[in-house]
Protein backbone atom coordinates (compact mmCIF):
# COMPACT_ATOMS: atom_id res chain seq x y z
CA UNK A 1 0.00 0.00 0.00
CA UNK A 2 2.78 2.42 -0.44
CA UNK A 3 2.03 5.27 -2.92
CA UNK A 4 3.39 4.46 -6.42
CA UNK A 5 3.43 7.97 -7.50
CA UNK A 6 6.16 7.82 -10.57
CA UNK A 7 8.46 10.79 -11.94
CA UNK A 8 7.20 14.29 -12.13
CA UNK A 9 7.05 14.81 -16.07
CA UNK A 10 9.06 18.22 -16.27
CA UNK A 11 7.84 21.64 -16.64
CA UNK A 12 8.06 21.73 -20.28
CA UNK A 13 6.41 18.23 -20.94
CA UNK A 14 3.21 19.74 -18.78
CA UNK A 15 3.01 23.19 -20.31
CA UNK A 16 4.27 22.00 -23.86
CA UNK A 17 0.87 20.16 -25.41
CA UNK A 18 -1.50 22.41 -24.47
CA UNK A 19 0.43 25.68 -24.91
CA UNK A 20 0.71 23.90 -28.84
CA UNK A 21 -2.98 23.51 -28.18
CA UNK A 22 -4.00 26.90 -27.84
CA UNK A 23 -1.49 28.81 -30.21
CA UNK A 24 -2.69 26.69 -33.18
CA UNK A 25 -6.09 27.69 -32.20
CA UNK A 26 -5.62 31.48 -32.11
CA UNK A 27 -3.35 30.76 -35.15
CA UNK A 28 -6.11 29.13 -37.11
CA UNK A 29 -9.00 31.86 -36.01
CA UNK A 30 -6.45 34.49 -37.29
CA UNK A 31 -6.04 32.94 -40.11
CA UNK A 32 -9.86 31.89 -41.09
CA UNK A 33 -10.87 35.94 -40.85
CA UNK A 34 -7.75 36.70 -43.22
CA UNK A 35 -8.36 33.97 -45.73
CA UNK A 36 -12.11 34.62 -45.72
CA UNK A 37 -12.32 38.17 -45.47
CA UNK A 38 -14.51 37.82 -42.45
CA UNK A 39 -15.36 41.45 -41.18
CA UNK A 40 -14.21 42.84 -37.76
CA UNK A 41 -17.75 43.83 -36.92
CA UNK A 42 -18.85 39.84 -37.07
CA UNK A 43 -15.48 37.97 -35.84
CA UNK A 44 -12.70 39.92 -34.76
CA UNK A 45 -9.12 38.52 -35.53
CA UNK A 46 -7.12 38.26 -32.49
CA UNK A 47 -4.41 41.52 -32.64
CA UNK A 48 -7.68 43.42 -32.77
CA UNK A 49 -9.14 42.34 -29.75
CA UNK A 50 -5.83 43.23 -28.58
CA UNK A 51 -5.79 46.38 -29.81
CA UNK A 52 -9.65 47.43 -28.41
CA UNK A 53 -8.38 46.33 -25.00
CA UNK A 54 -5.55 48.29 -25.43
CA UNK A 55 -7.28 51.64 -26.29
CA UNK A 56 -9.27 51.26 -23.13
CA UNK A 57 -6.86 49.17 -20.67
CA UNK A 58 -8.16 51.06 -17.30
CA UNK A 59 -11.50 50.61 -18.32
CA UNK A 60 -11.25 47.27 -18.74
CA UNK A 61 -9.98 46.30 -16.16
CA UNK A 62 -12.64 47.99 -14.10
CA UNK A 63 -15.31 46.42 -14.82
CA UNK A 64 -13.35 42.88 -14.78
CA UNK A 65 -12.35 44.19 -11.32
CA UNK A 66 -16.12 44.38 -10.25
CA UNK A 67 -17.19 40.92 -11.81
CA UNK A 68 -14.28 39.47 -9.90
CA UNK A 69 -15.50 40.61 -6.47
CA UNK A 70 -19.21 40.07 -7.37
CA UNK A 71 -17.90 36.32 -8.91
CA UNK A 72 -15.94 35.97 -5.39
CA UNK A 73 -18.52 37.34 -2.88
CA UNK A 74 -21.51 34.92 -4.25
CA UNK A 75 -19.06 32.14 -4.23
CA UNK A 76 -18.08 32.46 -0.16
CA UNK A 77 -21.55 33.30 0.64
CA UNK A 78 -22.62 30.22 -1.09
CA UNK A 79 -19.83 28.18 0.78
CA UNK A 80 -20.63 29.63 3.73
CA UNK A 81 -24.68 28.69 3.83
CA UNK A 82 -24.34 25.43 1.55
CA UNK A 83 -21.95 23.74 3.96
CA UNK A 84 -24.01 24.79 7.02
CA UNK A 85 -27.11 23.71 5.17
CA UNK A 86 -25.34 20.53 4.38
CA UNK A 87 -24.38 19.76 7.77
CA UNK A 88 -27.65 20.68 9.80
CA UNK A 89 -29.42 18.34 7.14
CA UNK A 90 -26.88 15.59 7.34
CA UNK A 91 -27.33 15.78 11.60
CA UNK A 92 -30.76 16.34 11.91
CA UNK A 93 -32.93 13.74 9.66
CA UNK A 94 -36.02 15.50 10.24
CA UNK A 95 -35.21 18.58 9.01
CA UNK A 96 -33.49 16.72 5.92
CA UNK A 97 -37.00 14.83 4.97
CA UNK A 98 -38.63 17.69 5.31
CA UNK A 99 -36.54 20.66 3.05
CA UNK A 100 -34.70 17.38 0.73
CA UNK A 101 -38.01 17.35 -1.82
CA UNK A 102 -38.25 21.73 -1.93
CA UNK A 103 -34.42 21.66 -2.56
CA UNK A 104 -34.72 19.20 -5.37
CA UNK A 105 -37.27 21.57 -6.98
CA UNK A 106 -35.63 24.69 -6.30
CA UNK A 107 -32.69 23.36 -8.00
CA UNK A 108 -34.30 21.80 -10.99
CA UNK A 109 -35.73 25.42 -11.44
CA UNK A 110 -33.13 26.66 -14.19
CA UNK A 111 -31.36 30.10 -12.30
CA UNK A 112 -30.81 32.47 -14.84
CA UNK A 113 -34.55 32.82 -15.37
CA UNK A 114 -35.05 34.49 -12.17
CA UNK A 115 -32.31 37.35 -13.36
CA UNK A 116 -34.70 39.61 -14.95
CA UNK A 117 -36.91 39.37 -11.34
CA UNK A 118 -34.06 40.61 -9.31
CA UNK A 119 -33.99 44.46 -10.47
CA UNK A 120 -37.48 44.23 -8.78
CA UNK A 121 -36.04 42.79 -5.90
CA UNK A 122 -32.78 44.01 -5.39
CA UNK A 123 -32.73 47.30 -7.47
CA UNK A 124 -29.31 48.29 -8.97
CA UNK A 125 -25.50 47.61 -7.85
CA UNK A 126 -23.70 44.44 -6.96
CA UNK A 127 -26.55 43.17 -5.19
CA UNK A 128 -28.24 41.20 -7.46
CA UNK A 129 -25.19 39.78 -9.27
CA UNK A 130 -23.72 38.69 -5.57
CA UNK A 131 -27.25 36.77 -5.86
CA UNK A 132 -27.65 34.92 -8.74
CA UNK A 133 -24.18 33.62 -8.46
CA UNK A 134 -24.72 32.39 -4.83
CA UNK A 135 -27.70 31.00 -6.02
CA UNK A 136 -26.00 29.35 -8.93
CA UNK A 137 -23.81 27.58 -6.55
CA UNK A 138 -25.39 26.58 -3.76
CA UNK A 139 -27.15 23.60 -5.48
CA UNK A 140 -24.29 21.78 -5.89
CA UNK A 141 -22.38 22.78 -3.18
CA UNK A 142 -25.36 21.09 -0.71
CA UNK A 143 -25.49 17.94 -2.76
CA UNK A 144 -21.77 17.76 -2.82
CA UNK A 145 -21.10 18.21 0.88
CA UNK A 146 -23.93 16.24 1.45
CA UNK A 147 -22.76 13.02 -0.69
CA UNK A 148 -19.64 13.59 1.33
CA UNK A 149 -21.16 13.30 5.51
CA UNK A 150 -22.88 10.52 4.40
CA UNK A 151 -20.46 8.32 2.73
CA UNK A 152 -18.66 8.31 5.86
CA UNK A 153 -17.21 4.62 6.51
CA UNK A 154 -19.10 2.61 8.97
CA UNK A 155 -15.82 1.56 10.53
CA UNK A 156 -15.34 5.86 11.45
CA UNK A 157 -18.90 5.99 12.78
CA UNK A 158 -18.03 2.67 15.24
CA UNK A 159 -14.58 4.09 15.81
CA UNK A 160 -16.01 7.91 16.87
CA UNK A 161 -18.92 5.93 19.22
CA UNK A 162 -16.25 3.78 20.87
CA UNK A 163 -14.52 6.65 22.21
CA UNK A 164 -17.68 8.27 23.17
CA UNK A 165 -16.84 11.23 20.89
CA UNK A 166 -19.36 14.48 20.71
CA UNK A 167 -21.85 15.16 18.08
CA UNK A 168 -19.27 18.10 17.22
CA UNK A 169 -16.08 16.25 17.82
CA UNK A 170 -17.41 13.72 15.41
CA UNK A 171 -18.41 16.04 12.14
CA UNK A 172 -14.96 18.44 13.00
CA UNK A 173 -12.16 15.65 13.27
CA UNK A 174 -14.54 13.00 11.11
CA UNK A 175 -17.33 13.71 8.90
CA UNK A 176 -15.99 17.18 7.65
CA UNK A 177 -12.84 16.15 6.60
CA UNK A 178 -13.45 12.55 5.06
CA UNK A 179 -16.15 14.91 3.07
CA UNK A 180 -13.54 17.03 1.88
CA UNK A 181 -12.60 15.15 -1.36
CA UNK A 182 -16.25 15.36 -2.50
CA UNK A 183 -16.85 18.82 -0.92
CA UNK A 184 -13.64 20.45 -3.76
CA UNK A 185 -15.48 18.61 -6.31
CA UNK A 186 -18.43 20.41 -5.33
CA UNK A 187 -16.40 23.67 -4.97
CA UNK A 188 -14.70 23.02 -8.18
CA UNK A 189 -18.25 23.04 -10.01
CA UNK A 190 -19.53 25.96 -7.84
CA UNK A 191 -16.54 27.80 -8.95
CA UNK A 192 -17.21 27.32 -12.74
CA UNK A 193 -21.02 28.37 -12.03
CA UNK A 194 -20.40 31.33 -10.28
CA UNK A 195 -19.06 33.82 -12.92
CA UNK A 196 -22.51 32.49 -15.23
CA UNK A 197 -24.43 33.62 -12.33
CA UNK A 198 -22.82 37.47 -11.88
CA UNK A 199 -22.75 37.61 -15.91
CA UNK A 200 -26.13 36.87 -16.40
CA UNK A 201 -27.17 39.29 -14.02
CA UNK A 202 -24.68 41.94 -15.80
CA UNK A 203 -26.46 40.98 -18.59
CA UNK A 204 -29.53 41.66 -17.70
CA UNK A 205 -28.97 44.78 -15.25
CA UNK A 206 -25.69 46.59 -17.10
CA UNK A 207 -24.45 49.22 -14.70
CA UNK A 208 -20.83 47.26 -14.30
CA UNK A 209 -18.75 44.35 -14.67
CA UNK A 210 -17.78 42.47 -18.00
CA UNK A 211 -21.26 41.16 -18.48
CA UNK A 212 -22.85 44.84 -18.70
CA UNK A 213 -19.63 45.56 -21.49
CA UNK A 214 -20.76 42.35 -23.54
CA UNK A 215 -24.65 44.02 -23.84
CA UNK A 216 -23.40 47.60 -24.33
CA UNK A 217 -21.03 46.70 -26.57
CA UNK A 218 -23.11 44.85 -28.84
CA UNK A 219 -25.72 47.86 -29.26
CA UNK A 220 -23.23 49.80 -30.75
CA UNK A 221 -22.00 46.90 -33.01
CA UNK A 222 -18.10 47.07 -31.00
CA UNK A 223 -17.85 43.39 -31.66
CA UNK A 224 -14.16 43.74 -30.66
CA UNK A 225 -15.10 45.22 -27.62
CA UNK A 226 -17.21 42.70 -26.81
CA UNK A 227 -14.76 39.77 -27.81
CA UNK A 228 -12.16 41.66 -25.37
CA UNK A 229 -14.22 41.44 -22.40
CA UNK A 230 -15.35 37.78 -23.00
CA UNK A 231 -11.72 36.94 -23.02
CA UNK A 232 -10.98 38.72 -20.20
CA UNK A 233 -13.73 36.71 -18.52
CA UNK A 234 -12.08 33.59 -19.41
CA UNK A 235 -9.14 34.51 -18.23
CA UNK A 236 -10.59 35.36 -15.06
CA UNK A 237 -12.55 31.69 -15.16
CA UNK A 238 -10.02 29.72 -15.51
CA UNK A 239 -7.84 31.64 -13.15
CA UNK A 240 -10.39 31.22 -10.57
CA UNK A 241 -11.03 27.43 -11.10
CA UNK A 242 -7.34 26.91 -10.88
CA UNK A 243 -7.24 28.34 -7.54
CA UNK A 244 -9.81 25.90 -6.31
CA UNK A 245 -7.64 23.18 -7.66
CA UNK A 246 -4.50 24.55 -6.05
CA UNK A 247 -6.06 24.83 -2.80
CA UNK A 248 -7.05 21.29 -2.92
CA UNK A 249 -3.83 20.13 -3.93
CA UNK A 250 -2.59 21.81 -0.81
CA UNK A 251 -5.37 20.44 1.54
CA UNK A 252 -6.19 16.88 0.62
CA UNK A 253 -2.53 15.73 -0.34
CA UNK A 254 -4.17 12.43 0.94
CA UNK A 255 -7.13 12.11 -1.03
CA UNK A 256 -5.28 11.22 -4.24
CA UNK A 257 -3.62 8.17 -2.76
CA UNK A 258 -6.28 7.06 -1.14
CA UNK A 259 -8.51 7.26 -4.31
CA UNK A 260 -6.48 5.52 -6.83
CA UNK B 1 -11.90 -7.86 35.73
CA UNK B 2 -14.65 -8.91 33.37
CA UNK B 3 -18.14 -10.27 34.99
CA UNK B 4 -20.57 -11.30 32.13
CA UNK B 5 -23.81 -13.25 33.73
CA UNK B 6 -26.32 -14.43 31.69
CA UNK B 7 -26.39 -12.29 28.51
CA UNK B 8 -28.54 -12.89 25.51
CA UNK B 9 -29.13 -10.70 22.62
CA UNK B 10 -31.72 -11.01 19.94
CA UNK B 11 -31.65 -8.86 16.50
CA UNK B 12 -34.72 -7.64 14.81
CA UNK B 13 -34.31 -9.64 11.75
CA UNK B 14 -36.36 -9.04 8.26
CA UNK B 15 -38.09 -12.18 9.07
CA UNK B 16 -39.00 -12.08 12.90
CA UNK B 17 -36.17 -11.65 15.91
CA UNK B 18 -32.50 -13.51 15.44
CA UNK B 19 -31.02 -14.56 18.13
CA UNK B 20 -27.65 -14.23 18.29
CA UNK B 21 -26.53 -15.17 22.09
CA UNK B 22 -28.00 -16.82 24.57
CA UNK B 23 -26.99 -17.01 28.20
CA UNK B 24 -23.66 -16.04 28.07
CA UNK B 25 -21.45 -16.58 31.55
CA UNK B 26 -18.18 -15.68 31.69
CA UNK B 27 -15.84 -14.02 34.14
CA UNK B 28 -12.22 -12.91 33.27
CA UNK B 29 -9.85 -12.28 35.62
CA UNK B 30 -7.22 -9.10 35.66
CA UNK B 31 -4.47 -9.79 32.82
CA UNK B 32 -6.01 -12.73 31.93
CA UNK B 33 -5.88 -13.38 27.94
CA UNK B 34 -9.32 -15.01 26.89
CA UNK B 35 -9.69 -15.90 23.26
CA UNK B 36 -13.63 -16.35 22.00
CA UNK B 37 -13.91 -18.37 18.44
CA UNK B 38 -16.86 -19.62 16.95
CA UNK B 39 -17.59 -20.31 13.26
CA UNK B 40 -18.77 -16.99 11.26
CA UNK B 41 -21.91 -15.84 12.60
CA UNK B 42 -21.69 -17.42 16.00
CA UNK B 43 -22.40 -14.44 17.66
CA UNK B 44 -18.98 -13.31 18.66
CA UNK B 45 -18.70 -10.14 17.70
CA UNK B 46 -21.71 -9.22 18.94
CA UNK B 47 -20.42 -10.63 22.23
CA UNK B 48 -17.44 -8.27 21.53
CA UNK B 49 -20.33 -5.24 21.59
CA UNK B 50 -21.97 -5.82 24.10
CA UNK B 51 -18.68 -5.77 26.51
CA UNK B 52 -17.83 -2.81 24.67
CA UNK B 53 -21.01 -0.94 25.16
CA UNK B 54 -21.53 -0.49 21.86
CA UNK B 55 -24.87 -2.32 21.86
CA UNK B 56 -27.70 -2.91 24.64
CA UNK B 57 -28.23 -6.38 26.24
CA UNK B 58 -31.37 -8.11 25.59
CA UNK B 59 -31.24 -9.77 29.23
CA UNK B 60 -28.07 -10.46 31.24
CA UNK B 61 -25.25 -7.66 32.00
CA UNK B 62 -21.63 -6.94 31.61
CA UNK B 63 -19.34 -5.72 34.50
CA UNK B 64 -15.89 -3.94 34.20
CA UNK B 65 -14.04 -3.20 36.79
CA UNK B 66 -17.09 -3.98 39.24
CA UNK B 67 -19.24 -1.40 36.94
CA UNK B 68 -21.92 -2.25 34.70
CA UNK B 69 -21.10 -1.55 31.62
CA UNK B 70 -24.36 0.39 29.43
CA UNK B 71 -22.03 2.34 27.43
CA UNK B 72 -18.58 3.07 25.27
CA UNK B 73 -16.13 3.81 28.26
CA UNK B 74 -12.93 4.90 28.22
CA UNK B 75 -11.38 2.22 30.47
CA UNK B 76 -12.74 -0.29 28.02
CA UNK B 77 -10.69 -0.13 24.49
CA UNK B 78 -11.84 -1.60 21.10
CA UNK B 79 -9.54 -2.39 17.94
CA UNK B 80 -11.46 -3.49 14.73
CA UNK B 81 -10.80 -5.89 11.72
CA UNK B 82 -9.84 -2.74 10.31
CA UNK B 83 -7.68 -0.01 11.38
CA UNK B 84 -9.86 2.53 10.55
CA UNK B 85 -7.16 5.18 10.42
CA UNK B 86 -8.28 8.37 9.35
CA UNK B 87 -6.41 9.37 6.21
CA UNK B 88 -5.44 12.78 6.92
CA UNK B 89 -3.99 12.28 9.91
CA UNK B 90 -0.20 11.35 10.56
CA UNK B 91 0.30 7.96 12.27
CA UNK B 92 1.40 9.93 15.52
CA UNK B 93 -2.12 12.15 15.15
CA UNK B 94 -3.65 9.14 14.49
CA UNK B 95 -2.57 7.47 17.79
CA UNK B 96 -3.59 10.42 19.41
CA UNK B 97 -7.01 10.80 18.39
CA UNK B 98 -8.58 9.70 21.39
CA UNK B 99 -6.73 11.58 23.27
CA UNK B 100 -8.01 14.71 22.07
CA UNK B 101 -11.68 13.28 21.71
CA UNK B 102 -11.15 12.98 26.09
CA UNK B 103 -10.16 16.55 26.05
CA UNK B 104 -6.65 14.86 27.90
CA UNK B 105 -3.70 17.18 27.85
CA UNK B 106 -1.82 16.55 24.32
CA UNK B 107 1.60 16.96 25.88
CA UNK B 108 1.38 14.65 28.73
CA UNK B 109 0.45 11.43 25.98
CA UNK B 110 2.48 12.49 23.27
CA UNK B 111 5.11 10.93 24.97
CA UNK B 112 3.40 8.17 25.69
CA UNK B 113 2.70 7.46 21.98
CA UNK B 114 5.73 7.68 21.07
CA UNK B 115 7.03 5.05 23.28
CA UNK B 116 3.89 2.80 22.30
CA UNK B 117 4.88 3.35 18.92
CA UNK B 118 8.30 2.01 19.38
CA UNK B 119 6.58 -0.90 21.36
CA UNK B 120 5.14 -2.22 17.98
CA UNK B 121 8.24 -1.16 15.76
CA UNK B 122 7.09 2.18 14.44
CA UNK B 123 10.13 4.80 15.49
CA UNK B 124 10.58 6.76 12.38
CA UNK B 125 7.19 6.23 11.00
CA UNK B 126 5.24 8.71 13.00
CA UNK B 127 4.68 11.57 10.59
CA UNK B 128 4.25 9.15 7.74
CA UNK B 129 -0.08 8.90 6.30
CA UNK B 130 -1.67 5.78 6.76
CA UNK B 131 -1.81 5.06 2.83
CA UNK B 132 2.28 5.19 3.07
CA UNK B 133 2.37 2.00 5.57
CA UNK B 134 1.47 -1.59 4.76
CA UNK B 135 -1.24 -3.34 5.94
CA UNK B 136 0.43 -5.03 9.01
CA UNK B 137 1.77 -1.38 9.89
CA UNK B 138 -1.77 0.17 9.53
CA UNK B 139 -3.07 -2.04 12.21
CA UNK B 140 -0.22 -1.61 14.82
CA UNK B 141 -0.85 1.83 14.52
CA UNK B 142 -4.42 0.89 15.32
CA UNK B 143 -3.19 -1.09 18.15
CA UNK B 144 -1.77 1.72 19.58
CA UNK B 145 -4.34 4.25 19.38
CA UNK B 146 -6.49 1.65 21.60
CA UNK B 147 -3.41 1.23 24.01
CA UNK B 148 -3.28 5.10 24.55
CA UNK B 149 -6.16 5.49 26.50
CA UNK B 150 -4.45 2.97 29.20
CA UNK B 151 -7.81 0.71 28.99
CA UNK B 152 -7.92 -1.71 31.66
CA UNK B 153 -9.81 -4.12 28.81
CA UNK B 154 -9.13 -4.17 25.53
CA UNK B 155 -11.19 -5.76 22.89
CA UNK B 156 -10.22 -6.87 20.23
CA UNK B 157 -12.71 -7.95 16.87
CA UNK B 158 -10.93 -10.11 14.39
CA UNK B 159 -7.90 -7.89 14.30
CA UNK B 160 -5.51 -9.84 11.99
CA UNK B 161 -8.01 -11.04 9.72
CA UNK B 162 -7.44 -8.88 6.49
CA UNK B 163 -4.10 -9.67 6.59
CA UNK B 164 -2.10 -12.06 5.24
CA UNK B 165 -0.43 -15.18 6.44
CA UNK B 166 2.49 -14.12 7.33
CA UNK B 167 1.87 -10.65 8.60
CA UNK B 168 -0.57 -12.37 11.34
CA UNK B 169 1.80 -14.99 12.58
CA UNK B 170 4.34 -11.65 12.92
CA UNK B 171 1.51 -9.49 14.59
CA UNK B 172 0.23 -12.71 17.02
CA UNK B 173 3.50 -12.68 18.56
CA UNK B 174 3.77 -9.56 19.12
CA UNK B 175 0.58 -9.01 20.24
CA UNK B 176 2.04 -11.86 22.92
CA UNK B 177 4.86 -9.65 23.90
CA UNK B 178 2.51 -6.62 24.43
CA UNK B 179 0.34 -8.79 26.74
CA UNK B 180 3.26 -9.75 28.84
CA UNK B 181 4.84 -6.38 29.09
CA UNK B 182 1.65 -4.24 29.45
CA UNK B 183 -0.61 -6.76 31.83
CA UNK B 184 -4.11 -5.42 29.63
CA UNK B 185 -6.89 -8.14 30.38
CA UNK B 186 -7.90 -8.94 26.72
CA UNK B 187 -10.87 -10.65 25.12
CA UNK B 188 -10.00 -11.83 21.67
CA UNK B 189 -12.28 -12.72 18.96
CA UNK B 190 -10.82 -14.90 16.05
CA UNK B 191 -11.80 -17.71 14.15
CA UNK B 192 -8.24 -18.88 13.60
CA UNK B 193 -7.40 -22.01 16.38
CA UNK B 194 -3.88 -21.25 15.75
CA UNK B 195 -3.90 -17.55 17.26
CA UNK B 196 -5.68 -18.48 19.70
CA UNK B 197 -3.22 -21.11 20.86
CA UNK B 198 -0.78 -18.83 21.06
CA UNK B 199 -2.40 -16.22 22.58
CA UNK B 200 -5.04 -17.32 25.12
CA UNK B 201 -4.88 -18.30 28.62
CA UNK B 202 -8.45 -19.81 27.87
CA UNK B 203 -10.40 -20.15 24.66
CA UNK B 204 -14.31 -19.62 24.75
CA UNK B 205 -15.59 -21.75 22.49
CA UNK B 206 -19.28 -20.86 20.97
CA UNK B 207 -21.67 -22.60 19.19
CA UNK B 208 -23.87 -21.25 16.28
CA UNK B 209 -27.42 -19.82 16.42
CA UNK B 210 -27.89 -19.26 19.27
CA UNK B 211 -24.23 -18.16 20.23
CA UNK B 212 -24.47 -20.58 23.20
CA UNK B 213 -20.53 -21.45 25.20
CA UNK B 214 -19.95 -24.71 23.87
CA UNK B 215 -16.86 -25.16 26.56
CA UNK B 216 -14.07 -23.20 27.59
CA UNK B 217 -10.27 -24.67 26.75
CA UNK B 218 -7.43 -23.81 29.14
CA UNK B 219 -4.28 -23.74 27.01
CA UNK B 220 -1.70 -24.46 29.87
CA UNK B 221 1.23 -24.15 27.88
CA UNK B 222 4.34 -21.64 29.20
CA UNK B 223 4.64 -18.47 27.54
CA UNK B 224 6.31 -17.08 25.54
CA UNK B 225 4.84 -19.31 23.06
CA UNK B 226 5.84 -19.34 19.10
CA UNK B 227 4.26 -20.59 15.69
CA UNK B 228 5.75 -23.45 14.26
CA UNK B 229 8.70 -25.59 16.31
CA UNK B 230 9.07 -25.06 19.69
CA UNK B 231 9.46 -26.95 23.22
CA UNK B 232 5.61 -27.45 23.26
CA UNK B 233 4.55 -28.72 19.62
CA UNK B 234 2.77 -31.85 21.53
CA UNK B 235 0.53 -29.29 24.13
CA UNK B 236 0.19 -27.12 21.34
CA UNK B 237 -1.27 -30.26 18.90
CA UNK B 238 -3.44 -31.29 21.04
CA UNK B 239 -4.95 -28.17 22.36
CA UNK B 240 -5.20 -27.56 18.46
CA UNK B 241 -6.89 -31.14 18.09
CA UNK B 242 -9.46 -30.34 20.90
CA UNK B 243 -10.35 -27.07 19.28
CA UNK B 244 -10.62 -28.16 15.85
CA UNK B 245 -13.45 -31.39 17.05
CA UNK B 246 -15.47 -28.74 19.31
CA UNK B 247 -15.72 -26.06 16.15
CA UNK B 248 -16.16 -28.91 13.34
CA UNK B 249 -18.35 -31.76 15.53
Amino acid sequence: MSSTTGDTPGLLSRVGPPAIGAVAAIAAWWAATAVFHIRSFFLPAPPEIVHRFLEQPEFLLQESWATLVETVAGFAIAVVAALTLAVLLAAVPIIERATLPLLVTLNSVPKVAIAPLLIVWLGYGPKPKIFLAVLICFFPLVVAAMSGFASTPADFSELSRSLSASWWQTYVKIRIPWALPQIFVGLKVAMSLAPIGAVVAEVYNPDHGLGAVVALSSTSADTPLAFAAIVLLAILSVTLYYLVVAVERLVLPWAREISG
Amino acid sequence: MIEIAGLSRTFKGRTGPVEALRGIDLNVKEKEFVAIIGRSGCGKSTLLRLVAGLIPATAGRVLVGGEQVTRPRRDIAMMFQRPALLPWRSVLDNVMLPVEIFGWKRQTHQARARELLEIVGLTGFEKQLPHELSGGMQQRVSLCRALIQQPRVLLMDEPFSALDALTREELAVELQRIHIQLGTTMLFVTHSIQEAVLLADRVVVLSSRPGQIRRVVEVDIPRPRSFGHSAHMEEVSTCSAELHELLLG
